[in-house]
């Protein structure tokens, strides 16, 4: 962590809604250079709604998404054009385009943004597609492969580009145990061949304890707290530690708006 | 009373605000025409599915009409004594409507729901998300090939339309009811000029416009729609495509006729 101090990405008193619903309240954050930031969080805790904020898909309420000193809401378009060039994000689902093969689809950024021919475009795509242990699945059709392999043709293509900064979204998400470790060893390979600075979000304890430099933990849309993996598993606040141990929430019930809950329209 | 004033304000809101979301939408795609990269082989594409596979159901519908047509202006042409004018009466109301107008309808029906469904699914699986963060503009890539073919597409599946209705109506009128083969076509190379032509060819450019801009539309803002999500939305709005081009498209057939007649 010696080497990687500078902050790459910033994210002050950022608030984010939808409609009249406050989904994020006053996030704080910061992704230091090519450190792996894991943001964890139970479902509806706004970790995917902060990850849009972070893309750029989404505006934010109030505050502000530095990524290299630029304000990704503030600056130019073209200058954002160029920031994207940077990044790459490895949707859930893998997002790839369903009209496309998995190699049009890895080799759509070089098609768009470089003036590389095409036998350079087929090598580059064949080694990302090799490193995701995927070769010979390039002419298939997203609809042919399975979850795992989705999410790796998804990583694919959001490194593709050699990226300094890439997003994952829930990595292990709806994948077996070995799939799933494969996946967090392929984004700590990443990470040590292509120094990569890497936002992973995910609700997987166990993966976000083998990959992580830093955990972020998000409850009800606020960060609860921020640290490397031992200060979370030593954290001391009952919202993080029943997310370590998996305890399900408790919930106060108030008798008389339970009772009228389920009386709702009753006459 | 009150409730129903609330219903035709909160509706009329959403239709103001749907309208604007619109129109920035078909801004952005003819702004993104003049964009680059241009996407040659997905244009390509899109012609072979717009145009080329259409052809055997303009081809089928179109005769179909020409010989219902034909079938009709018999009927009403021999009471009035003129069923010589029967080339003319099938070829005009051919060209300057009812082709523009059925091949339209046609091309909603397999080309509308179709584009419709697939850009909605497409935003639901994040893909258009996954473009814009790729620095790939989704107007470009996604809706410009599909614009294009559409408004290159359609005027020419309307030529097909109308010459297979007219050859539709000269199978009726020539072999089965016994008119003059030379006195149908002569008859409607008199009255056919290239102001007829014209309107044909207008028409159906502004029906295609109208057509993919709202099925493309509809399908983009999927997400937009209140109360529902994922298959339950595609195939609402698919519907709402569907009806919504094909009421517009009758419209514009409407002020375009007010015009060019």
């Amino acid at each position: 962590m010696s080497s990687l101090d500078s902050a790459l990405i910033e994210v002050n008193q950022l608030d984010a809604s939808y409609g009249d619903r406050q989904v994020l309240k006053d996030i704080n954050l910061t992704v230091n250079k090519g450190e792996i930031l894991v943001i964890m969080g139970g479902s509806g805790s706004g970790k995917s709604t902060l990850l849009k904020n972070m893309l750029g898909l989404m505006k934010p309420a109030a505050g502000e998404i530095l990524i290299n000193s630029m304000d990704i809401n503030s600056v130019n378009k073209s200058e954002l054009l160029k920031l994207r060039r940077t990044m790459g994000v490895a949707f859930q689902g893998g997002a790839l385009l369903s009209s496309m093969s998995v190699g049009d689809n890895i080799k759509l950024p070089l098609r768009q943004h470089t003036d590389l021919d095409e036998n350079t475009i087929s090598i580059m795509t064949r080694l990302k597609l090799e490193l995701m242990n995927l070769a010979g699945f390039e002419d298939l059709m997203p609809s042919e492969l399975s979850g795992g392999m989705l999410k790796r043709a998804g990583l694919a293509r959001a490194v593709i580009m050699d990226p300094k900064i890439l997003f994952f979204d829930e990595p292990s998400a709806g994948l077996d145990p070995v799939t799933s470790v494969e996946l967090d060893q392929l984004i700590l390979e990443l990470r040590k061949a292509m120094n990569m600075t890497i936002i992973v979000v995910t609700h997987e304890l166990e993966s976000a304890f083998t990959i992580a430099d830093r955990i972020a933990v998000l409850f009800d849309g606020e960060v609860v707290i921020t640290g490397t993996v031992d200060e979370i598993k030593n954290c001391t606040d009952e919202r993080v530690i029943n997310l370590i141990n998996r305890s399900p929430r408790k919930v106060q019930i108030d008798g008389e708006k339970y009772l009228s809950r389920l009386t709702k329209g009753a006459k | 009373m009150f409730r129903l004033i609330k219903l035709i304000g909160s509706s009329t809101i959403l239709f103001v605000e749907e309208l604007g979301r619109f129109t920035d939408f078909l801004y952005q795609v003819i702004k993104s025409i003049f964009s680059r990269p241009f996407g040659g082989r997905d244009l390509i594409k899109q012609l072979e599915f717009i145009g080329a596979r259409s052809m055997s159901i303009i081809i089928l519908s179109g005769l179909f009409t020409g010989m219902v047509l034909a079938l009709l202006f018999y009927s009403v042409l021999t009471r009035l004594g003129s069923v010589d004018l029967m080339g003319s009466a099938v070829g005009l109301s051919l060209i300057q409507e009812l082709g523009p107008v059925m091949a339209a309808i046609m091309v909603i029906a397999r080309v509308g729901s179709s584009t419709c469904a697939e850009i909605a699914i497409m935003r639901n699986e994040q893909q258009f998300d996954a473009l814009t963060c790729m620095a790939v503009n989704p107007y470009r890539f996604v809706m410009v090939p599909r614009f294009l073919a559409a408004i290159i597409s359609v005027p020419l599946l309307t030529a097909i339309f109308n010459v297979v209705g007219i050859f539709g109506g000269y199978i009726v009128g020539v072999y089965l009811k016994g008119l003059s083969g030379t006195l149908y076509l002569q008859n409607l190379i008199d009255k056919i000029g290239w102001e007829e032509l014209r309107m044909s060819v207008i028409k159906s450019f502004v029906f295609a416009v109208i057509f993919i801009w709202i099925s493309m539309a509809k399908g983009f803002f999927v997400h937009f729609e209140k109360g529902v999500s994922g298959a339950e939305a595609v195939s609402l709005v698919t519907t709402k495509a569907v009806v919504a081009s094909a009421i517009a498209m009758l419209f514009a057939d409407y002020i375009s006729n007010s015009f060019l007649i």
